[in-house]
């Protein structure tokens, strides 16, 4: 009994990686990471740009995502790289993405790349969250309080059971900003961690130490992503 | 004055509910026009989720031929589930379109395509939303004009209370008469308010408006006379039919979801109608005669419509898709176009016919080879003798035998249970013929691991079939041989696990038949049910039966009329059906003979295609002033090989 080998010519080779830069915007933040590789599996075939395609009876097109803003939280540093059969411009590809991909997935940068997501660079990201109906004032003690701690365990419910991490473990800065007019800004940067910990999970641990209390969901958005160092955050 | 939109109380839930994208809009090819700029304005609702409703055909082609219009606009509206659905009451946020999240209740017509009978709760949850009264005779006169449309309309009695209007038919004219009828109503300082509209209407003979006709019913529950109330409104309504596809090539650039929804392609219709005369199929009866788009309109379409969308997905869509007079050279030129492009392409209906593999093979030669479904649709010769499905045994294994020997590895068969004199063994049949599958595999393919998945579905007799006579099977006698099937089935370890069965429960296709058959007295039931929380009821997580009953029993306590007298009753030739005075072209007297025919004791009569035998009077094209449309044209598409990979189509009446 013989294997069954896909029909056709193998599939052209990638000569070309490009690293593009992309935010996640007004009402497209609330696209899944899901949504967002549907949208550019097709962007890529209506910008016609020449994607190569894996192997196999179901080829898919060779699109790597760095780890995504979760649902409902905008971004202006999402990443993903893409495999080329053919040597392009990185201007025209942004150019020509951007012209084929909805309104707020918008690719801000594009740059060729040696291929796959740049795990080593991208170990820290920044966020913004904004607490509606809160002052820096509220704020501000349940930060120091925080940061003041050792441990701030927390649990998050996910699809694949509850999950526990050590919220302080991964931050890095955390800081309570003026506000906007709608509620009180915090700055953060955290570590990338397995699991993760995302910008509510560190809101969970300030509630635990105070009663942060805003009055509509927490506002968040990725600023950059990159590796933290003194000078701040150096994106890829 | 342009009307605000609600996107900022929206937003607010939007972090607090499942799938929050799906209510965003924004997607590519979405149209969103200045309020102001616009005379005639239009939202079109699919009572389902948007991952069901997007898909839609029938929307997406209305959405383009009217945002085409200058001074017209259209927008997208879905149900919501019931987690925002309880949050938009709570803070008071109406019914929006998806486009530009405009409230419902501004615009001019809310168009409503119902799919499935099984919509009719989730029509009533987007009215309320909107602020309407759920009944046509409460609601305001500034309020849009609610007209349903889709096949299920062809009986739309069971939500007459609830519409204004009822369109039968295609669509594509429709709603530009529509619009050009209100635009003229408007700008005349809308003469006769919200009725002198429905009456213009009504008058023109294709446009259905319950409310201007009266139903009365006879001592024993039946309907005696379905009449108009008021001059000027026609004693039937007539369907639309489109004639010629080739000047319609709708949709050309259909909305990309971000969403995942159910079908991710993009779709041409490659032909509308049927002829083939399956006495259950209701689609093939309400939609004659056949038209078909012509090759190179179908690739001007598809050449279009993948550039447009980027989908790397094409279904080839029609009722039975093998019939287009070049589908062999439809399939060989896309599949050349595309070849090397990762670009599917697909049929999605088959019929049982060894040129369906081939067909299916040549479609499938750039891509994945796993699964082909087949309906033969009654278990026994017998049985799709009386549905006039004349396939036998042997163009199965026939069929089946080249599918798996040309590398698919899985093949579904579709059946339907409860059908019109049915017994036991007509249903134990399937089993058998599965097994038969599975050895005529295993040979043919020389491997083991071949698969067969029966899927079985609830036959529901549908109003203009030959089987709208029927009764219903009850419930439990498809319950009970669906469970010796699914026993026949395992019994033998041979096939066991290369067998797979799937079947639903027998109680939503009752509730379906209640819907398909109802008079208005089913609308007070359909009220009760959507009181006592029924939504979606397509939805076998959210659909209740115990429900339904109950909704049934106080509803229609008045009336000498039950459930089970909607469903599990035959009715005879002289009762009036509550659709009689809505014609979709057949003559009745035929339907009536076919449908004697079918379940003759010496068997079921044959009735063969129109396309290539003689006409068999059903009457619609006569009656409707249409006629089949049909090629070849002899046309080829650019970009082909050379190369005659496929055996020339022969029609030889039924199967080839």
């Amino acid at each position: 009994m013989s294997k069954p080998v896909p029909p056709g010519d193998a599939p052209s080779p990638a000569v070309q990686h490009m690293l593009v830069r992309y935010a996640k915007r007004g009402k497209m933040r609330f696209a899944s990471h899901r949504d967002v590789a549907r949208v550019f599996e097709r962007g890529v075939r209506r910008a016609d740009v020449p994607i190569a395609h894996s192997a196999g009876f179901t080829p898919h097109p060779k699109i790597s995502y760095a780890g995504g803003a979760q649902t409902g939280v905008a971004s202006e540093a999402e990443y993903l790289s893409l495999a080329l059969t053919s040597r392009r411009e990185a201007a025209d590809v942004r150019d020509r993405l951007n012209a084929a991909l909805p309104d707020g997935i918008d690719v801000i940068a594009v740059t060729e790349d040696a291929g796959g997501v740049p795990a080593s660079r991208l170990i820290a990201s920044e966020w913004q969250v904004i607490l509606p109906g809160l002052t820096r004032q509220d704020v501000a003690p349940a930060v120091d309080q925080f940061l003041s701690l050792d441990h701030a365990p927390v649990e998050r419910l996910t699809n694949k059971g509850v999950r526990r991490m050590d919220a302080r473990a991964a931050v890095i800065t955390l800081e309570a900003r003026d506000d906007s007019g709608r509620g009180a800004h915090l700055e953060m940067v955290l570590h990338h961690t397995v699991p993760a910990v995302r910008p509510d999970d560190v809101l969970t641990a300030l509630r635990d130490v105070s009663d942060l209390a805003p009055t509509a969901p927490p506002l968040m958005k990725r600023l950059a992503q990159g590796v933290f160092g003194e000078s701040g955050m150096v994106q890829p | 004055m342009p009307v605000e939109s609600v996107y900022p109380q929206l937003e607010a839930l939007l972090p607090l509910i499942r799938k929050p994208v799906q209510y965003v809009g924004g997607e590519v090819n979405a149209t969103v026009k200045e309020w102001d700029e616009t005379d005639v304005r239009w939202a079109l609702l699919y009572p389902d989720a948007y991952e069901v409703g997007q898909p839609n055909q029938g929307i997406a082609i209305l959405y383009e031929v009217l945002n085409e219009q200058a001074g017209v606009l259209a927008e997208r509206t879905y149900s919501v589930w019931p987690d925002l659905e309880q949050l938009m009451r709570e803070r008071q946020v109406p019914q929006f379109t998806v486009d530009t999240h405009r409230p419902v209740g501004a615009f001019d017509v809310l168009g409503v395509s119902f799919s499935t009978e099984l919509g009719y709760t989730n029509l009533l949850t987007a009215l309320d939303l909107s602020g309407l009264s759920l009944l046509s005779k409460d609601r305001a006169e500034d309020a849009p004009l609610v007209i349903g449309g889709g096949h299920s309309a062809f009986n739309p009695e069971p939500v007459a209370d609830f519409l204004d209007a009822v369109v039968l038919g295609d669509g594509e004219e429709a709603v530009l008469r529509i619009t050009s009828l209100v635009r003229s109503w408007k700008q005349e300082g809308r003469p006769g308010g919200r009725d002198g509209l429905l009456l213009s209407l009504a008058a023109t003979g294709s446009v259905y408006v319950p409310r201007f006709y009266d139903v009365s019913y006879l001592p024993d529950g039946r309907i005696a006379r379905v009449v108009p109330n008021r001059p000027g409104v026609p004693g039937a309504v007539s369907k639309y039919t489109l004639m010629d596809l080739d000047a319609w090539p709708y949709p050309k650039s259909p909305v990309v979801p971000v969403a995942e929804t159910v079908h991710e392609r993009y779709s041409v219709e490659i032909f509308r109608g049927c002829t083939r005369g399956c006495r259950f199929c209701q689609a093939g009866m309400i939609t004659r005669p056949v038209r078909e788009r012509s090759i190179t309109t179908i690739g001007k379409m598809v050449d279009g419509g993948v550039k447009s969308t980027g989908f790397n997905e094409v279904g080839l869509l029609s009722l039975s898709s093998a019939d287009h007079s070049e589908i062999d050279n439809v399939a060989v030129d896309l599949a050349d176009c595309y070849e090397g492009t990762n670009t599917g392409l697909s049929l999605p209906s088959t019929r049982v016919d060894a040129f369906n593999v081939t067909l299916a093979d040549e479609l499938s030669r750039n891509g994945r080879r796993s699964g082909l479904t087949f309906a033969p649709e009654g278990g026994s010769e017998r049985m799709r003798a009386v549905i006039n499905k004349m396939v036998t045994e042997e163009d199965l294994i026939r069929t089946v035998t080249t599918a798996y020997a040309s590398g698919w590895r899985q093949v579904k068969l579709y059946f339907m249970c409860g059908l019109p004199t049915e017994e036991d063994e007509d249903v134990l049949a399937i089993a058998d013929l599965a097994k038969k599958v599975i050895a005529a595999g295993r040979q043919a393919s020389g491997r083991k691991d071949i698969r067969c998945t029966v899927s079985i579905g609830g036959f529901v007799p549908k109003p203009h079939t030959p089987f709208q006579w029927a009764a219903q099977c009850p419930p439990g006698t498809v319950d009970a041989r669906l469970k010796a099937l699914g026993s026949a089935l395992r019994s033998d370890r041979a096939y066991g696990k290369a067998i797979g069965f799937r079947y639903h429960d027998g109680t939503p296709s009752v509730i379906e038949g209640l819907l398909s058959r109802g008079d208005r007295r089913v609308g007070q039931a359909i009220l009760a049910a959507w009181r006592d929380g029924a939504r979606f009821d397509g939805w076998s997580e959210y659909f209740s039966f115990e429900r339904w009953e109950r909704a049934c029993e106080t509803a229609l306590a008045d009336w000498p009329v039950s459930l089970d007298w909607y469903t599990t009753r035959e009715r005879d030739y002289g009762e009036v059906l509550p659709w009689d005075h809505l014609d979709s072209g057949l003559d009745r007297d035929w339907l009536w003979q076919d449908w004697r025919s079918a379940v003759a004791p010496e068997g079921g009569a044959e009735v063969e295609d129109c396309r290539w035998s003689a006409c068999y009077e059903c009457g619609v094209c006569p009656s409707m002033g249409t006629e089949i449309q049909t090629g070849p044209t002899g046309d080829r598409l650019d970009g082909r090989r050379l190369l005659p990979v496929l055996p020339a189509l022969q029609h030889s009446g039924g199967q080839s």
